[in-house]
């Protein structure tokens, strides 16, 4: 069962080929066996998820089952999930249960979603290769030696490795593509305000964006349907009406016209992975699709932006672990500097003390001109380098990381591991949406091929990356496990 | 050397919004410590501000008051300090680009003279919770209730320059606001608080001197002392060669000084940057336009209504619009007994005197502008006479009575008008009381008219105080020039 599609099984409990409870007690059977070896969860939630599934075993029994009732998921741990720890990665909220669902759980829980558990991430989400968790790295299902990207590196290990049918991310800067490249697995980040950020643990608030990791651009499919949609309890997201996603998954691509970004094919771009998606694009064409060559000329810009943008506003969202309310809080402080100073210098690690150290330098009286504003202009710049782009072409394609999964602790240098994300840094800051689906291997890791939309134009990404899975058969690769 | 005091202030105005202003949770006072703080007001991980859309019209509403532009864009920014009571370790307000820009506010002094004190502009802000240090045995406790209270501070310009006219200047404010509906104005309760900018500057001199900052005055006389401590502090330092230095100090009423808090090295960088939670406010015409509409009578136009329209002296205007309550009030009072002269000497007299005495607010009098209203009626249409209404007026103060008609049926004090009733007591009277007849038949013609006097009295305490006093007065001067 776990290496079907979240379509497949839907089918299958729809046909009665299997209950929620037998799926469920599958997976969970599975994280208990191989999961020691990846460590892709921080929480899992048995008991919790077997009485879900005989409850969505009971509503379908009861003819009431939606077309998601009884798939089991797992949520990356920045998703709040009522009375079970949200962690978001860090010993700051490791003993931290929220008296609230994020939206998108509701959501999902109200379709009769599965919570198998929840995964483990970058801390706070700031990370290329999941390292900097406090519950330890998780490994890439490939290759063990391997990371699985970052930060939503366990969702997408877990989704690999058969552990869960799919699973939720968040993509400030690539956290979502970057891991689904890792791991040959499919991944969407959504337009900026299309999926509500309610009750989802804020890093870098302009460019938060939920979105889901599964097997394939189908799935993500099915899941957006549920997880889209104005939420008023955040005021970022769109107010717009949300499509079917699986109507248009079938539209022929005849006359779909691919932009390839020059900048995205330069120096430091991997031979291998480069060859992988030049070859993903050349099904395109077979496909009836013709290419075109483009420029998005601000892109250099975009990696120093966001490393103001995103510390900037971070440095601001960490400032409520305070150590006085929830969290973790020092033994014995002094004083109220004390406690502030020791409870925040124990429980943050040292990439989540360097981005507020840098957020805090960048908003100071006297430099805010120099760095939050001028990247702020950027931002604009590169915003209307997509929209440009997008007069004349109907998607762009490029690779979703320079490289395919390095080593652990290959990257000890902040600034490489920064430049992991500088293909998909700049979709966040103009808050397109980005798709990653696995095209090929290099040298045995998977190779992710990056679809980027217009706003809103998830549909239209989701039947492009579709047709390509429908011609090739790269997303339904898995690791084997002894 | 003659020093001139220069003083602005910033008022932060609590809003009488139900509940806060990025979360549903109750504002109401008073409540057990942190049981009106939600998720969003404990700064939770994960949650998110919406902002509050009557927090937003009450800005408005202030803004057309003052006669401000009111911008089509404005924006929420953090200011981040740590601070146990701030939750999120930042206040969400507005620094560049404010919900209200500038305007101005009429002041009326003591002697009647009006200046005006430019506002500089008005923003929206979240309050932050409060910090409780008694009954913790040395530690300190948080009540977050307070937490997410929409504030509308309103910087003023340093347009003041005297203690009088800075309180005159927030009793304007303390006016407008209950007027508008958007404060209950109540200053024991913190709805309102002052932070003033003193300065002293050489008299003549253009530029200003270094200022202080005086946090957190909160009533009206603190407002005037604060400044008169501040000034002769910072010219007693002038004086004795020294500077000022630009600081946020602390009025202390009891000890009756200012004291440094911090200097402005020891600020706090606030790292000001537009919150990426909340977009941009934009305020088109048409809903500032449909706020106008919403906005009340205004002090200034109820004081030119009631001088021109009700012929009030310019004086009872000031007085019966001091607050919006007073001015309902009167109003009502006035509908009731259509005179407005009347209606007015009775608020301000009889009625706003007991209140006095007995330290009661308007909107707390025993007798109803209904009942203050009929009672008057009852006095315009001789139905009772001056006497009877003030004994009318005290049983309805005591409760013992509905209605004005029902005590004045009571306690028969309805006046007698009857001319032959009232002349078989003045005839009684003289008949009574030889003496005093012989005595004003002997006195010269100009004191005859005193004497008179102690007929009325005879004749009034025989009627019980129903005769109508004209008609005893009338006809005892009639009979007693009869007998010369």
């Amino acid at each position: 069962m776990h290496d079907l599609t979240l379509a497949k099984i839907a089918q299958g409990l729809a046909k009665g080929e299997f209950s929620s409870r037998e799926l469920t007690q599958h997976f969970l059977e599975r994280i208990e066996k191989y999961d020691s070896r990846f460590n892709s969860f921080i929480t899992v939630t048995g008991e919790r998820a077997l009485t879900r599934a005989d409850a969505a075993d009971t509503q379908r029994a009861a003819g009431q089952a939606g077309i998601l009732s009884g798939v089991p998921l797992a949520y990356k741990d920045i998703f709040c999930t009522e009375d079970i720890r949200t962690s978001c990665g860090s010993k700051m909220l490791d003993n931290f249960k929220a008296p609230y669902n994020a939206t998108v759980v509701e959501k999902l829980e109200l379709a009769g979603t599965v919570n198998l558990g929840k995964t483990n991430m970058d801390e706070f989400a700031m990370g290329s290769s999941n390292e900097t968790s406090f519950y330890g790295p998780v490994r890439n299902p490939w290759n063990t030696d391997l990371v699985p990207g970052g930060s939503s590196g366990g969702s997408a290990a877990a989704v690999a490795a058969g552990l869960a049918p799919a699973a939720l991310g968040t993509d400030t800067g690539g956290s979502i593509r970057q891991p689904a490249a890792f791991c040959g697995i499919t991944g969407l980040k959504p337009t900026y305000g299309r999926v509500s950020r309610y009750g989802m643990i804020a890093y870098a608030s302009s460019l938060d964006q939920g979105g889901p990791m599964a097997r394939s651009a189908e799935d993500c499919a099915l899941l957006l349907n549920a997880m889209a949609g104005h939420d008023p309890r955040d005021s970022t997201s769109v107010s717009r009406a949300v499509p079917d996603y699986t109507q248009s998954l079938d539209a022929p691509l005849k006359g779909l016209k691919i932009g390839l970004p020059r900048e995205y094919f330069g120096d430091g771009l991997d031979e291998g992975v480069e060859r992988a998606v030049r070859e993903a694009i050349a099904v395109y064409e077979s496909l009836g699709a013709s290419v075109i060559d483009v420029s998005l000329p601000h892109t250099q810009h975009a990696v120093p932006a966001y490393y103001v943008i995103a510390p900037a506003e971070a440095s601001s969202n960490l400032s409520r672990y305070d150590g006085v309310r929830f969290g973790h809080r020092c033994d014995d402080p002094q004083d109220l500097m004390d406690l502030y100073k020791r409870s925040r210098a124990e429980a943050f690690g040292e990439e989540v003390k360097r981005r507020i150290l840098i957020g805090t330098h960048t908003l100071s009286e006297g430099f805010f001109d120099a760095y939050y504003k001028k990247a702020q202009q950027v931002r604009r710049l590169i915003r209307q380098d997509f929209l440009d782009a997008f007069e004349k072409v109907d998607v762009l394609m490029g690779p979703a990381a320079p490289t395919t999964a390095f080593a652990l602790g290959n990257k000890a240098d902040p600034v490489q591991m920064y430049l992991q994300d500088i293909y998909t840094i700049a979709i966040n800051l103009a808050g397109i949406p980005g798709i990653s689906v696995p095209a090929g291997f290099h040298e045995g890791s998977p190779v992710g091929l990056q679809i980027l939309g217009p706003h809103f134009g998830e549909a239209h990404l989701l039947n492009v990356a579709h047709q390509y899975q429908q011609a090739t058969d790269w997303h339904t690769r898995q690791p084997d496990l002894p | 050397m003659q020093w001139e005091t220069v003083i602005g202030l910033e008022v932060h105005v609590q809003l009488a919004t139900q509940s806060k202003i990025f979360s549903g949770a109750s504002t109401a006072y008073g409540a057990e410590p942190n049981t009106q703080a939600c998720a969003v007001d404990l700064g939770l991980p994960g949650v998110l501000p919406v902002l509050n859309e009557n927090a937003v019209a009450m800005a408005v509403r202030f803004g057309l008051a003052i006669d401000a532009e009111i911008p089509e864009i404005s924006v929420f920014d953090r200011k981040n300090y740590f601070y146990p009571d701030l939750p999120k370790g930042y206040q969400t307000s507005q620094m560049g680009q404010p919900i209200v820009g500038a305007g101005e506010v009429e002041i009326t002094l003591e002697d009647s003279s009006t200046h005006t004190v430019r506002i500089h502009h008005a923003h929206l802000e979240e309050d932050a919770g409060k910090s409780v240090h008694e009954n913790f045995h040395s530690q300190t406790g948080i009540d977050l209730n307070r937490a997410g209270t929409p504030l509308l501070e309103i910087v003023s310009e340093p347009d003041m320059r005297s203690p009088k006219e800075a309180s005159a200047y927030v009793r304007a404010l303390h006016t407008l606001v209950t007027y508008l509906g958007i404060s209950d104005g109540n200053m024991n309760e913190g709805s309102m608080r002052c932070d003033v900018n003193v300065s002293v500057r050489p008299k003549g001199q253009e530029s200003f001197g270094t200022r202080a900052e005086v946090k957190n005055v909160n009533s009206f006389r603190f407002i005037e002392r604060a400044i008169e401590v501040e000034v002769e502090r910072q010219i007693d330092l002038l004086e004795d060669g020294g500077t000022v230095v630009q600081e946020t100090r602390l009025f202390d009423p009891d000890r009756d000084e200012t004291r440094s808090m911090r200097t402005k090295e020891e600020a706090n960088d606030y790292r000001y940057f537009p919150c990426p939670d909340l977009l941009p406010l934009m305020l088109d015409q048409a809903y500032v336009d449909h706020q106008r509409t919403l906005l009340p009578e205004l002090p200034a136009e109820k004081r030119q209504r009631f001088k021109e329209v009700l012929g009030l002296s310019s004086y009872d205007a000031a007085v019966l619009t001091a607050t919006r309550a007073m001015a309902e009030y009167f109003e009502q009072v006035h509908t009731r007994c259509s005179d407005a002269k009347l209606a007015a000497n009775w608020v301000q007299g009889e009625l706003s005197g007991r209140l006095n005495k007995e330290n009661l607010d308007i909107t707390q009098s025993p007798v109803s502008a209904e009942q203050l209203g009929d009672l008057l009626l009852r006095l315009k249409d001789d139905t009772i006479n001056g006497k009877a209404a003030k004994q009318v007026f005290a049983e309805l103060w005591s409760r013992t009575f509905e209605t004005a008609d029902e005590v004045i049926e009571a306690k028969g004090l309805k006046q007698v008008t009857d001319t032959a009733a009232i002349e078989a007591v003045v005839d009684q009277v003289i008949a009574d009381n030889p003496i005093q007849v012989t005595q004003y038949k002997d006195a010269e013609p100009d004191k005859r008219g005193k004497m008179i006097g102690f007929f009325v009295g005879q004749a009034m305490k025989a009627s019980k105080g129903t005769a109508n006093p004209q008609q005893v007065n009338q006809l005892l001067k009639q009979k007693l020039d009869a007998l010369l």
